[in-house]
């Protein structure tokens, strides 16, 4: 049993996420937070004339390079630290999403729904492009994510973080448990 | 390059998110479900030592490594953290991923994840065309 090829415990994960905070601190005074990298994108590729596009993004180019490890990271898990087992999942929880229509559990994604396959589908439609959409506007709009809120911005005790945080969660709840359930028997049954 | 030290620890973090499962649609739905602590207890935890590391700075006056003085970002209030949380919440739970783990999905395989990333570059375009109208 090599620990780097199971999945690690919240114990483990959660902590090590924390002491992203400190390190960036001390490396380089940067603030955790990767939706900023989406704004930093549009301010390099198409800022038009729009205020909000118009500053010097090459600046904050640490965050590209941040965001890009994040992609090269999990290129490395897939290489050298996969043990290609499905994620263990309460039992209700597999009962409710095959009830919903999922079918594959044996990867960290759900492969009928998350492939190409589905791109043109009313399915793509929801998840890829109604999905990126809310978190782009979403994360812009709240000034931060689960990182530069939930995780920065609570670290540093800031309480629109947290107003911000709460309602990450109230959306997410509602999305779950009272919307996606009636779409997805909509889209994959 | 003095960038290329952020890709390295890009490439930490995004190791961790792949490890503890927080990339995937399945623990998403089963944390907003309430059907497991795992993704409670990797923000938690998170948030927990974040705030130490945090606190460590402030008393011991620790200074970056070139020598400045470390500077915590304020966040402002406006309603946009109500509207645009909850706008977020409603995207986070039908992709099953914040902005750090789009990336690592795309990493881990699922290449379509690539549409969602640029979607979502669309949503920030269309939120700072429109930033002036919004109530904030």
């Amino acid at each position: 049993m090599n620990p780097l090829l199971q999945p690690w415990p919240w114990y483990v994960a959660g902590p090590l996420i924390g002491l992203t905070v400190p390190l960036l601190l001390i490396i380089g005074n940067k603030a955790l937070g990767v939706s900023s990298s989406l704004r930093h994108i549009c301010a390099a590729c198409f800022p038009g004339k729009i205020p909000f596009f118009n500053y010097d993004w090459k600046k904050e180019s640490w965050n590209l390079f941040f965001v890009g490890g994040i992609a090269l990271g999990a290129v490395f898990c897939l290489a050298f630290m996969h043990n290609g087992e499905p994620v263990q999942l309460n039992p209700a929880t597999i009962d409710a999403l095959k009830a919903q229509g999922v079918q594959e559990f044996d990867e960290l994604m759900p492969g009928d729904i998350f492939n190409w396959g589905n791109i043109a589908s009313p399915v793509g439609l929801l998840f890829f492009v109604i999905g990126g959409f809310m978190i782009g506007f979403g994360t812009r709009y709240a000034n931060g994510c689960t990182s530069g809120h939930s995780i920065m911005g609570l670290s540093t005790l800031q309480w629109p973080s947290l107003v911000a945080t709460i309602c990450f969660m109230a959306g997410g709840f509602i999305m779950t448990n009272l919307v996606l359930p009636h779409l997805m028997k909509w889209l994959l049954l | 390059m003095k960038n290329l030290k952020y890709l390295l620890i890009g490439m930490l973090f995004g190791i961790i998110l792949v490890k503890s499962e927080v990339i995937s649609w399945f623990r998403i739905q089963e944390m907003f479900r309430l059907e497991s602590f795992h993704m409670y207890g990797v923000i938690g935890s998170a948030v927990i030592t974040g705030m130490l590391g945090v606190l460590l700075i402030r008393k011991l006056g620790i200074r970056t490594i070139s020598g400045e003085a470390i500077v915590l970002p304020k966040k402002p209030f406006t309603k946009g953290n109500i509207f645009g949380g909850l706008t977020f919440g409603l995207g986070w739970a039908i992709t099953g991923a914040c902005p750090g783990p789009l990336f690592a999905q795309v990493g881990s395989g699922f290449t379509v994840v690539i549409v969602t990333l640029l979607s979502a570059v669309a949503g920030t375009w269309v939120y700072g065309r429109f930033k002036e109208k919004l109530p904030h």
